[in-house]
């Protein structure tokens, strides 16, 4: 068998492990259940009031956004994280001292990653279905629509939580990162269809995919003519499509050259160094 | 490296004996601080070196740049007839590196990473004809065996460390880097350590480069030692050269009409010698203690500290030629 071929079906395995490790460890079952949670209350409050303009109820139309919010803090938060984290733990240099061990890393990521939002997308669907009224989940078309918005929603943000993952000191100052990223995620229409908001803000939502997210699983999930209360009153499928596209066309040629070169400067001494910061920190 | 140059004979090197690590005046500067000045040492095929000196010394930054993962500022350095700045998959593949405290894969069972890491190596068993350790051989190797199904990050500090030799040890290296790898050991730990790592030299030929605090270590293990001080390498050779070199004092002991005595010399065979000669049946208990590579070592670093640092360099040239 090729080298190549061993580390990335290394690479799979790892992250198989490690999904499977995320459930049975306490503070990863909470990482799932407690957005989960949270989401589910909120949209089970909000159901009594309506969508301005239509009689919709605004926790069912929630929780498609919440989705989209899902996939954005999977590839870009929890990458970040889980990146920062093992840069400090010397996971990383570890990798590097293992033939094959870098690419096997990185697939092993990404298998993790995307088995993550996989599983806290459904526990958050398929409650939400039940709990929800209006949802349309009978046609192909839904899960077709999920299915590719999910993808390239994943692959859009992962490169991103790459690059501030290799770009971040240590985990505790990742915290600077996730500031405008809520502040994003407010602006994005999750719980506010984003047209009451002045336009300035508008623009600035649609340059990120965290809103574009939320409109494709918008458009999968909430029946037809809900895109009424869209910008421009249309799911704009393939504006979607472009705007995550060029995110990740972005990531996929930056990241690499920013892991590389963050690869490149892991040494024992420099996660020495790190951990002794750490160490103070706790003292 | 060429081959040429491989051949180029050298006294002390057994004719054919390949080396495995060649190191030719190293020098590392980080920004206008000199670390590395010069190091100059080599290793043979199974053979055991431990890199000994102060804290700051350079022995971490000297290990980073043979195991690929610093580039150097000058000089020539070959491991396995690779410069470590280029080399590739299978050049690391032949290599094995347990770097110092470690804490990743706390979420890993002992036997599932092990067995995970060890795929990677698979592939390369071939070419090499040293395919990766069966997984249980090597748990028991490390002395594991309990806690094999246990999370790292459940593991005492001893037994994390031995997780940590044990993947450095997985794809059976032919060159290891083991840097203080004995720290946080009980003596039963240690003593199994020990054993794994004569096991490792002499059935498998694996050439080691060790750093260690501890001195015992490093005489019951090294075939050869090197202090490293001031950013060279000041003495290279067996313990018995050091200590000889470094004319270092032996401890006579003995009793006689029940009462002990104590004498220092530095020909203690004389000394006995005369001791009988002198009182022949009546000398009882007798004890000839060779000074330790410990007073060898801290006698070398005083002789450095106090500037005599070019004479000492010089005392131990001579063993190393």
């Amino acid at each position: 068998m090729k080298p190549t071929t061993t580390a990335v079906r290394a690479g799979v395995a790892r992250g198989r492990i490690e999904l499977r490790q995320s459930f049975t460890t306490v503070q990863d079952l909470w990482g799932y259940l407690f957005p989960t949670v949270a989401l589910l209350v909120v949209m089970v409050l909000m159901r009594g009031s309506t969508i301005p303009g239509t009689e919709f109820s605004r926790g069912t139309m929630t929780l498609p956004s919440a989705l989209g919010v899902v996939v954005a803090f999977g590839g870009l938060v929890n990458l970040a994280q889980i990146l920062t984290v093992e840069r400090e733990d010397g996971t990383l240099l570890r990798a590097k001292a293992i033939p094959g061990g870098m690419l096997g890393y990185l697939v092993g990521k990404i298998v993790l990653i995307s088995g993550m939002v996989l599983v806290s997308v459904v526990i958050l669907l398929v409650p939400g279905a039940f709990l929800l009224d209006g949802l349309d989940l009978s046609g192909p078309g839904t899960w077709l629509t999920l299915a590719w918005v999910l993808a390239l929603g994943l692959v859009a943000t992962m490169p991103i939580g790459a690059i501030i993952g290799s770009l971040a000191p240590n985990p505790r100052n990742l915290g600077v990162v996730m500031l405008p990223i809520m502040a994003l995620v407010a602006t994005s229409g999750v719980f506010y269809p984003i047209n009451g908001f002045p336009e300035w803000l508008q623009w600035i939502a649609q340059l990120f995919p965290i809103y574009w997210l939320g409109l494709g699983m918008r458009s999968g999930l909430l029946p037809d003519g809900m895109q009424a209360v869209e910008i421009g009153e249309s799911w704009r499928h393939w504006e979607t499509a472009g705007v995550l596209g060029v995110w990740a066309v972005i990531g996929l040629v930056v990241a690499p050259m920013v892991l590389r070169h963050m690869a490149r400067r892991e040494s024992g001494s420099s996660v020495a160094a790190r951990r002794e910061k750490a160490m103070q920190r706790i003292a | 490296m060429s081959v040429g140059e491989l051949s180029v004979p050298v006294p002390q090197a057994e004719p054919g004996e390949e080396r495995t690590l060649d190191v030719r005046d190293l020098r590392m500067r980080y920004g206008t601080v000199d670390v590395l000045r010069g190091v100059t040492f080599h290793a043979r095929k199974g053979e055991v070196l431990a890199l000994l000196g102060p804290n700051g010394a350079g022995k971490t930054t000297t290990i980073e740049i043979l195991e690929g993962f610093r580039l150097r500022s000058a000089g020539e350095v070959d491991v396995l007839g690779a410069d470590p700045a280029s080399g590739g998959e299978l050049w690391r593949a032949r290599l094995g590196v347990v770097l110092q405290s470690w804490r990743d894969h706390g979420k890993w069972r002992v036997r599932e990473l092990l067995q995970h890491l060890g795929t990677y190596y698979e592939p390369y068993g071939a070419a090499r004809d040293r395919p990766p350790w069966n997984v249980d051989e090597l748990v028991e190797a490390v002395g594991l065996t309990e806690h094999a199904d246990k999370r790292a990050i459940r593991l005492s500090g001893g037994q994390r460390r031995r997780l940590d030799v044990a993947i450095g040890i997985v794809g059976r290296p032919e060159v290891l880097f083991l840097d203080e790898p004995t720290a946080g050991f009980d003596p039963h730990a240690r003593r199994e350590f020990h054993d794994l790592v004569h096991r490792l030299s002499d059935l498998d030929d694996t050439t080691i480069l060790l750093t260690t605090h501890d001195l015992d270590e490093a005489e019951k293990l090294a075939d050869r030692i090197l202090v490293l001080a001031g950013g060279t390498i000041i003495a290279d050779g067996t313990a018995d050269a050091l200590s000889r070199s470094m004319s270092t004092d032996a401890e006579v002991r003995w009793s006689r009409a029940g009462e002990r005595f104590v004498h220092s010399s530095t020909d203690a065979t004389a000394f006995v010698r005369q001791l009988f000669a002198e009182h022949g049946e009546a000398i009882s208990d007798l004890e000839v203690r060779r000074a330790s590579l410990e007073d060898t070592y801290m006698a070398l670093v005083r002789a450095f500290e106090s500037g005599d640092h070019d004479a000492a360099a010089r005392s131990f040239a001579g063993e190393n030629r």
